[in-house]
């Protein structure tokens, strides 16, 4: 009786302890050496419809390209106060209508647009055409991106990350200013959590897959 | 009880009387005017002039009662502490447990300031139509023009000039608070820009989860519930900045759900409307109807209901997002 009971705290314990910490991959990811000082800083990402390793293998998640040249799957990253990032994020996700079309409109970014791959975006109608696949959206500075999706219907989607050039993506490029130094915290506004409720449990609520901070520091 | 001995206690609670009486209107003059103008929420809102007067009546009639506790138990201390060379208690036992007029006093008091409470919770109940919390989908009361505006502004038809009330939708979302302004078009931004000397009207609700807007300068708090539009009234009165938070814990980036607002001039706000409706124009145009809730629907990867353009109305709800699997 003694030992069930053992084992059955053992279970509640460790249940408690994976929710808790489910696996934060990477840790964060310095772009402030990249460059030198007042110089702009390139950041590229890739974002697709499954990790492929880990704890949670099929959850939708990031890459970024580190200052080295390697994908590290992280979403912290450190980056220069005050400076110039020219962003680039390669999607290769399949999409759906924004629950909210208001993030479908280009916010914060230098000159409030982006491009998708070299045609200058502003907004987009989750509504039609593929549909977004995420938003890179940073409530606190007010910048919002909307990942224009890649056909549902294609044949060439990337499986698992990381993901070749040669599957179907949509290449998104943007600039913005970074503010004084702080962490802010960023999100995808696709309620793209697969098999969750409404959308937004799983990577969508688990810290190092759909969201993470940009570490900003002087 | 000796006649010397009645004499001696009259002596005695005058002193506290007197004591008592001095410290607590020194007190609350103090605190009224040094201390009152700058009690939370502050002065940005009518509903927030009103809680900061309710809280600062609240204090300067709990004030006395803390001072009258602290001057008896003090004087206590003071004269009546027994006495180590064995003397008896000068009051005490069974005098002081069958006190009548101490008694008696203590509950007219008390009883009298619960009443005054309760009278003036009715008057700010009434009068002052509450706390400034959400009244819920059907208000009990509503300022003058409410009905009207936000009436115009479920109908397509509102526009909104100085002098009226102005509706502001407020939409949550996990994890960002967004506004339409139906007086513009029925534009959407995640800034929230009020006019000073305006009554606003918040239609609160929520695309998912349960959030709770709350900006508690200008002491408005609503809960945001799918599916449910919770109104909530003030009058702009001064200008400045404010910060909206969410204080319902709604996930993962609940502590990041916030963002601040301003109130303006209502010719800058004005200005601000206007050029935000035109720069939002096209996107504005994907958005749905404007309406007072919207169907969280399932969609996305979760639902996987691919659009097909059309909006299927709800009235008076409208689809954010995917069509709804029922129509």
């Amino acid at each position: 009786m003694l030992g069930l009971f053992a084992v059955a705290v053992g279970l509640v314990i460790t249940a408690v302890a994976g929710f808790l910490t489910p696996g934060v991959p990477g840790g964060i990811v310095n772009f402030t050496g990249a460059q030198p000082s007042g110089q702009p800083v390139n950041l590229t990402v890739q974002t697709f419809g499954a990790i492929g390793t880990g704890p949670h293998p099929t959850w939708v998640s990031y890459l970024v390209k580190s200052p080295q040249g390697q994908w590290v799957h992280s979403t912290d990253w450190e980056l220069p106060a005050n400076t110039v990032i020219n962003m680039t994020v390669i999607q290769y996700d399949s999409g759906s209508p924004l629950r909210n079309q208001q993030w479908g409109q280009v916010t914060g970014t230098i000159g409030n647009t982006a491009s998708v791959n070299g045609k200058a975006l502003s907004q987009y109608d989750s509504n039609s055409g593929n549909g977004v696949g995420h938003t890179f959206t940073v409530p606190a500075l007010g910048l919002d991106i909307p990942l224009v999706a890649v056909p549902s219907t294609s044949k060439n989607i990337c499986g698992t990350a990381p993901c070749a050039s040669s599957f179907d993506h949509n290449t998104i490029t943007f600039s913005f200013k970074t503010p004084g130094a702080g962490n802010y915290s960023w999100q995808c506004f696709v309620p793209c959590g697969l098999g969750y409720l409404f959308g937004n449990g799983g990577p969508m609520s688990t810290q190092g897959y759909m969201g993470g901070f940009l570490k900003v520091v002087a | 009880m000796s006649p010397q001995n009645s004499k001696s206690e009259v002596g005695h609670l005058r002193r506290i009387a007197v004591v008592w009486v001095v410290v607590s209107v020194v007190a609350d003059l103090l605190f009224w005017f040094l201390v009152g103008p700058h009690v939370p929420p502050g002065r940005m809102t009518e509903t927030a002039i009103n809680n900061q007067r309710t809280f600062n009546i609240l204090f300067v009639i709990a004030l006395p009662v803390l001072i009258g506790v602290w001057v008896y138990l003090g004087y206590a201390a003071t004269v009546w502490s027994a006495k180590r060379d064995g003397a008896p208690e000068s009051v005490g036992g069974e005098a002081a447990r069958t006190n009548q007029k101490a008694q008696v006093w203590w509950m007219s008091v008390t009883s009298v300031i619960v009443i005054l409470l309760a009278v003036y919770g009715f008057y700010a109940v009434v009068v002052e139509h509450g706390s400034g919390g959400g009244e819920g989908p059907n208000p009990v009361w509503s300022p003058e023009g409410a009905i009207q505006a936000e009436t115009a502004a479920l109908g397509g038809g509102s526009s909104w000039t100085p002098g009226h009330v102005l509706v502001v939708q407020v939409i949550g979302q996990q994890w960002k608070f967004t506004y339409r302004y139906p007086g513009f078009g029925g534009f959407e931004s995640d800034q929230l820009i009020l006019p000073n000397h305006t009554t606003i009207a918040f239609n609160v609700t929520s695309l998912d989860v349960i959030h709770s807007f709350w900006a508690y300068q200008l002491s408005v708090k609503a809960d945001a519930n799918p599916q449910v539009n919770n109104v909530a009234y003030t009058e702009t009165k001064q200008l400045g900045s404010f910060v909206v938070r969410c204080s319902e814990l709604c996930g993962l980036w609940h502590g990041s759900m916030f963002n601040d607002g301003r109130i303006v001039s209502q010719s800058d706000f004005t200005n601000w409307a206007t050029s935000t409706q035109t720069a939002n124009a096209a996107n504005t145009a994907h958005l749905p109807p404007f309406a007072w809730t919207y169907v969280p629907d399932a969609n996305g990867a979760s639902g996987g209901f691919y659009p097909d353009g059309t909006f299927t109305p709800y009235s008076p709800s409208e689809i954010y997002g995917a069509k709804s699997p029922a129509s």
